[in-house]
C-alpha cells in the first residue's frame, strides 16, 4: 500500500455532484457521470495510505479535504510523435516560397 | 456554516458575486433588456494612463510588433495581381505569463490589491489562469484557479494539463474538474469559502486591460509603415479580445480599421459534453464560445459582460483546425517564431484575409501565445489521433470538426468562411427579447439593441416586432 508522508506533495479527489444530481441543463452523456474534482497540496496529516480521506494545505493556504489519490503526481503533458502530417510543410512551403513550386 | 448544496450555492450567486466583484451592476441598469454599458465602463475601469502605468510596473505589454515578411512574400504569390497586403502579429507571447490574458489580469489583480482582498480566483482553463496567477505572484496576493480539465474517464486535454501546471508554477492553487457548467457551482463556493475577489474574464477591469493592446498595435503600425492598421484580425471567444483590442484602436483614432473576429470552427460539438470534450483540439478561440458569446453575451461569471463583441465585429469569420496546425508551422518554419497554435487562429484568417487586400494595405494579427508541452501541434494531434480523430493531409473543405482534422496539402487552400452577421444580429436580438417575451419595450431598451447590434433604431423597432410576432 502506498504511504504519504506529512508535507508530501499530493493529489485528493472528490465528487462534486454525483451521476444523476447534474444540472438540468447538460446533455444526457454528461448527466449519467459524476461531477469530479482534483487539487493538489501537502499533506497534513502525520502519515496516509492512498484512498484514505486525508486533509491538503493547497499552494493558496487552504486546508481541504479528500480522498488521497496520487502522491506527488507525475506531469503528463510532452511534445507527443511528432506528425508526418506537419513534418514536411517548412520544405514545401520554402520550394513555393523560392518560386519552384507549381504557381 | 452555511448550506453548500448546489440548489443553495446557486441562490446565493448573486450575494457571492457582489462581494467577489465589489461593483454595484445595479447602478448601471435601466430596468429593462437593456444598461449603461459606457458609463459601467467609465465609472468603473481605470483610465488609459492608469492602466498604462499599472501594466508598465507590471511588466506587461508593449510587446514587439513583427513584420512577417516571409509569410506575406508567400501571400502574395498566392494572390492575384497586385494583391497582398503587409501582415504584422503582435507577439504577445512576451508578456509575462506568455500571452495577452496578462493584459486583463494586471488590471483586475491590481484593483483586488487597492481594495484589500487577500487573493484572488478565475474561472478558466485558458491563458487566463497563468496570467492571474503570474500577476497575483507579482502583487502577493494568493490564488486559486478553478479549470474544466476531464472527462470522465479522467483524460486531460494535452494543453489544459500544461496549463494546470503553469498555474501552480506561479503558485496558484488549481482546482481541476470534469467537463460541466456546474464548474460554476465549484467557483461560486470557492469565492464564498475564500473571500477573495472574482477575477472574472468578463469584468470592466479586465477588458480595459486590453484596450493597450490597440493602442500599441495604432501606434507601432504607424511608426513602422506611416499608416494606420487597414485590418485588424482577433481571435475570438468569449468576446473581450475582441471588444478591447477594438476599444483601444478607437481610443487611437483607427475608426476606419477592420475589426475582424476569427474562430475556430467546431460547429457540431457540445461544449457540455462529455464525449465531445476530448474530440476538439482546440480548447478555446473556438465557435463553441464564440457565438454564444456574440449572440448572449450576459451568460458570465458577472451579471453584465463588459465584453460586448458584437459592438465591435465589422466581420465574424472561420477556419478550420487543420488549416490552424498549418500555419503553426508555417510560422515556426518561415518567421523563426514558434508559438502556441490557438493563438495563432487569428494568423491564420489573416493569411487567406491578405490575399484579398491591396499590397499597399497593412493586416495585423494582435496576438501570439506561448507554446510548450501539450500546447503545442504534436502532442494536441497525437491526442486526437489517439481519441480516435482522423489526421490527414487534404483539403481543409474536408474538415469535420469532432472527426476529421485535414492539414491542407498546399497553402493556396487556407480559406476563410464568413459568418452572416446578419443572422448572428438575429439571434441576439431573439435571445435578448427571451426574458421579455411580447411585452413592450422602452425606448431606452431600443437604443440599446441599437447599439449592441448596430442597427438603426427603426430597424431594430421592425426585428422586434417580427419576432415578437412569432413568439
Amino acid at each position: 500500500m502506498l504511504q504519504a508522508e506529512q508535507g508530501e506533495w499530493v493529489q485528493i479527489y472528490q465528487v462534486i455532484l454525483p451521476a444523476g444530481e447534474r444540472a438540468p441543463q447538460v446533455p444526457a452523456e454528461t448527466a449519467g457521470v459524476p461531477l469530479e474534482m482534483w487539487v493538489k497540496g501537502f499533506l497534513v496529516e502525520k502519515q496516509a495510505q492512498v484512498g484514505t480521506d486525508v486533509t491538503i494545505r493547497s499552494l493558496a493556504g487552504r486546508l481541504l479535504q479528500g480522498r488521497l489519490v496520487a502522491i506527488n503526481p507525475h506531469y503528463e503533458v510532452n511534445y507527443g510523435f511528432p506528425q508526418p502530417e506537419l513534418l514536411t510543410i517548412g520544405a514545401e512551403l520554402k520550394v513555393i516560397l523560392e518560386g519552384n513550386g507549381n504557381e | 456554516m452555511s448550506n453548500t448544496s448546489y440548489q443553495a450555492v446557486i441562490a446565493r450567486k448573486p450575494e457571492i458575486i457582489r462581494k467577489a466583484t465589489n461593483i454595484d451592476y445595479a447602478a448601471f441598469e435601466s430596468g429593462g433588456i437593456g444598461f449603461d454599458y459606457e458609463r459601467m465602463m467609465n465609472q468603473v475601469a481605470y483610465s488609459l494612463d492608469k492602466i498604462r502605468q499599472i501594466q508598465k510596473e507590471a511588466g506587461v505589454g508593449n510587446t514587439p510588433l513583427l513584420e512577417l515578411k516571409n509569410i506575406t512574400a508567400l501571400a502574395r504569390q498566392l494572390a492575384g495581381p497586385g494583391k497582398g497586403a503587409r501582415i504584422f502579429i503582435k507577439d504577445e507571447a512576451c508578456n509575462p505569463s506568455g500571452s495577452f490574458k496578462a493584459r486583463r489580469a494586471s488590471v483586475s489583480v491590481y484593483h483586488a490589491k487597492q481594495h484589500g482582498y487577500k487573493g484572488v480566483v478565475a474561472a478558466t482553463s485558458g491563458n487566463f489562469g497563468a496570467a492571474i496567477a503570474s500577476q497575483a505572484a507579482m502583487r502577493g496576493l494568493k490564488s486559486i484557479i478553478v479549470q474544466e480539465v476531464f472527462d470522465s474517464r479522467g483524460i486531460g486535454q494535452p494543453e489544459i494539463l500544461e496549463k494546470t501546471r503553469a498555474c501552480e508554477a506561479y503558485g496558484a492553487e488549481v482546482v481541476q474538474l470534469t467537463v460541466g457548467p456546474e464548474l460554476f457551482y465549484s467557483f461560486l463556493l470557492v469565492l464564498e469559502q475564500t473571500g477573495y475577489f472574482n477575477a472574472s474574464l468578463y469584468s470592466p477591469f479586465s477588458i480595459c486591460g486590453i484596450e493597450t493592446l490597440g493602442t500599441e498595435i495604432a501606434e507601432q503600425a504607424l511608426v513602422a509603415t506611416g499608416r494606420k492598421p487597414d485590418a485588424v484580425v482577433v481571435t475570438h471567444a468569449g468576446g473581450g479580445n475582441v471588444t478591447g483590442t477594438a476599444r483601444g484602436l478607437q481610443r487611437a483614432g483607427c475608426e476606419s480599421t477592420q475589426i475582424i473576429a476569427a474562430s475556430v470552427d467546431l460547429k457540431g460539438l457540445h461544449m457540455a459534453s462529455d464525449f465531445d470534450f476530448n474530440r476538439k483540439s482546440f480548447t478555446t478561440g473556438h465557435t463553441g464560445f464564440g457565438m454564444p458569446f456574440a449572440t448572449s453575451p450576459d451568460r458570465a461569471d458577472v451579471p453584465r459582460n463588459a465584453a460586448r463583441p458584437l459592438r465591435y465585429m465589422d466581420r465574424y469569420v472561420t477556419i478550420t483546425q487543420g488549416e490552424v496546425f498549418y500555419v503553426t508551422e508555417m510560422l515556426a518554419m518561415l518567421e523563426g517564431l514558434e508559438r502556441g497554435p490557438a493563438g495563432n487562429t487569428s494568423l491564420t484568417a489573416a493569411f487567406a484575409l491578405a490575399q484579398h487586400m491591396g499590397r499597399d494595405e497593412i493586416i495585423v494579427v494582435q496576438e501570439t501565445e506561448y507554446t510548450g508541452a501539450g500546447k503545442h501541434p504534436s502532442p494536441q494531434l497525437t491526442f486526437a489521433k489517439k481519441n480516435g480523430i482522423e489526421v490527414r493531409r487534404g483539403n481543409p473543405l474536408e474538415n469535420v470538426p469532432g472527426k476529421a482534422i485535414i492539414i491542407p496539402e498546399h497553402p493556396g487552400q487556407i480559406n476563410i468562411k464568413d459568418i452572416n452577421l446578419d443572422r448572428v444580429r438575429q439571434s441576439y436580438l431573439r435571445n435578448a427579447l427571451g426574458s421579455v417575451g411580447t411585452g413592450t419595450l422602452h425606448p431606452q431598451d431600443i437604443e440599446f439593441l441599437a447599439a449592441e447590434t448596430r442597427l438603426e433604431a427603426a430597424i431594430v423597432e421592425k426585428k422586434v416586432r417580427e419576432i415578437q410576432a412569432n413568439l
